[in-house]
């Protein structure tokens, strides 16, 4: 049977794995490659990285971020942030990475995720979406740079049209609960598991057991994802394992 | 020395590193001549089986894999690199694959999600070097599937029941990534190496 993945997440700012609130007071967290190995160890079923540096310049050093991770694990990578074209896709899967996440570039060239589906297969296209609330209409938003620009696109429709173009899975990440610890925002989740057949990763807002098991089995999502919630320690991958067992969900 | 088909597709890093965790010397290369004389060969891949296929020609690599199958050495495909083993895939109709075994290769159809993307069961069908009795859970990630036929050693699960991995004599294939399946993973590879004499 399918198992439901448990992700962490590492926000890597300057090679060093950083975390905010709602998208903003980044405090450090520590040496990407040691996280990696802790959770390989753990029993992560797969790891995010997304690199979240300001400047192109800055940004060179990612690869070599990505191959240091990749060389410590033995699932998964999945690596985003700041890869904006086709290129891009290939310097990240030589550098480990098995597949990319797209976000403000894939908003504002759509075309960018079949061209990635094309050279390196859908399977290797995870869209990234952040999405808030609209205050003034029902729905949620997309938000590109990081959670700072509003873009005026619906959330669902968005979901919709990535997976129309070729992206593999979906990484929803909810900018209202990002942070928060008070759970993950299961009408959003569900809003969009009814509508794509791709795969959904529910991320933003984790903060107890419980969590994990309303975004898997109330919102439909195939993956969860969290970060200060695991970097901290606060609660451990086995320990969460064996809860959602007790609540039917498969897992590793 | 275990060589690895590199044809520009599929993240070949994870491969070697886990060869070489088992021990293995690893050699990447797209030179058809190498591929020709090499001991074992291992085909790797992600993507699209018609753009998998359109490299291998366009590096001349269709022949030199197919001799070194028929002087009985030993192949193992992995994920993409299994499907292009047969003929024909939904997923690039026209194209031909390597047609080392029957077969087809089918798009996922119900309900459940797809790709189909995490950690799931092989279960042995009948024995073979790859796996112990208990076979495995295992990383997968794809679209299309090969259905099950002779050559099905151990099968998953996912609305379809489907050919995870297959064999006949010195060919081998997985449809899921061992290289990214840890301990399960390392094990598999450990009894390819050992019944191939890598």
């Amino acid at each position: 049977m399918l198992r439901k993945r448990i992700i962490p997440c590492l926000d890597v700012r300057n090679g060093t794995v950083v975390k905010g609130v709602n998208f903003v007071g980044l405090r450090e967290m520590g040496d990407p490659t040691a996280h990696a190995r802790y959770y390989n160890d753990e029993g992560a079923d797969e790891l995010v990285i997304l690199d979240i540096t300001a400047s192109r310049e800055e940004r060179r050093s990612m690869v070599h971020v990505v191959e240091s991770v990749a060389d410590a694990l033995s699932i998964p990578l999945t690596v985003g942030g700041g890869i904006r074209s086709a290129n891009d896709v290939r310097d990240m899967l030589n550098a480990g990475a098995d597949r990319v996440s797209l976000n403000t570039a894939m908003v504002q060239r759509p075309d960018l995720i079949q061209e990635a589906a094309d050279h390196f297969g859908s399977q290797c296209v995870v869209a990234a979406i952040d999405a808030r609330k609209r205050a003034d209409a029902p729905g949620w938003e997309v938000f590109i740079y990081g959670g700072h620009e509003p873009t005026g696109r619906d959330a669902v429709a968005w979901a919709c049209e990535v997976e129309e173009r070729g992206a593999g899975e979906i990484l929803l990440t909810s900018m209202d609960r990002d942070g928060t610890q008070i759970g993950y925002d299961i009408p959003l989740l569900q809003a969009l598991t009814a509508k794509v057949r791709i795969p959904v990763i529910a991320s933003g807002g984790a903060g107890t057991l419980e969590h994990f098991a309303e975004g898997l089995l109330e919102g439909g999502a195939s993956a969860v994802l969290a970060a200060s919630l695991f970097h901290t320690r606060a609660l451990t991958i086995p320990d969460l394992k064996s809860y959602l067992r007790t609540q039917g969900v498969p897992v590793r | 020395m275990i060589t690895v088909v590199d044809y520009g597709m599929g993240n070949l890093r994870s491969v070697r590193r886990a060869l070489q965790n088992l021990g293995r010397d690893v050699l990447i290369t797209p030179d058809p001549a190498k591929v020709r004389d090499a001991s074992v060969l291992i085909l790797p891949g992600v993507g699209a089986f018609g753009e998998a296929i359109r490299r291998i020609d366009g590096l001349g690599l269709r022949a030199p894999i197919l001799d070194h199958v028929e002087h009985g050495r030993p192949l193992l495909g992995i994920c993409l690199g299994m499907q292009l083993l047969f003929p024909v895939s939904e997923e690039s109709p026209g194209v031909e694959g390597l047609s080392l075994f029957p077969g087809r290769v089918m798009r996922f159809r119900g309900s459940l999600p797809v790709p189909h993307v995490g950690w799931n069961d092989a279960t042995p069908v009948r024995s073979s070097p790859l796996f112990d009795k208990q076979g495995g859970c295992f990383y997968f990630v794809h679209s299309y599937y090969v259905e099950t036929s002779t050559t099905t050693v151990a099968t998953t699960t996912y609305g379809e029941t489907f050919a995870c991995a297959v064999q006949s004599e010195n060919v081998f294939g997985v449809q899921f990534h061992p290289e990214k399946s840890q301990n399960d993973g390392l094990a598999l590879l450990r009894r390819f190496c050992e019944e191939t004499g890598a």
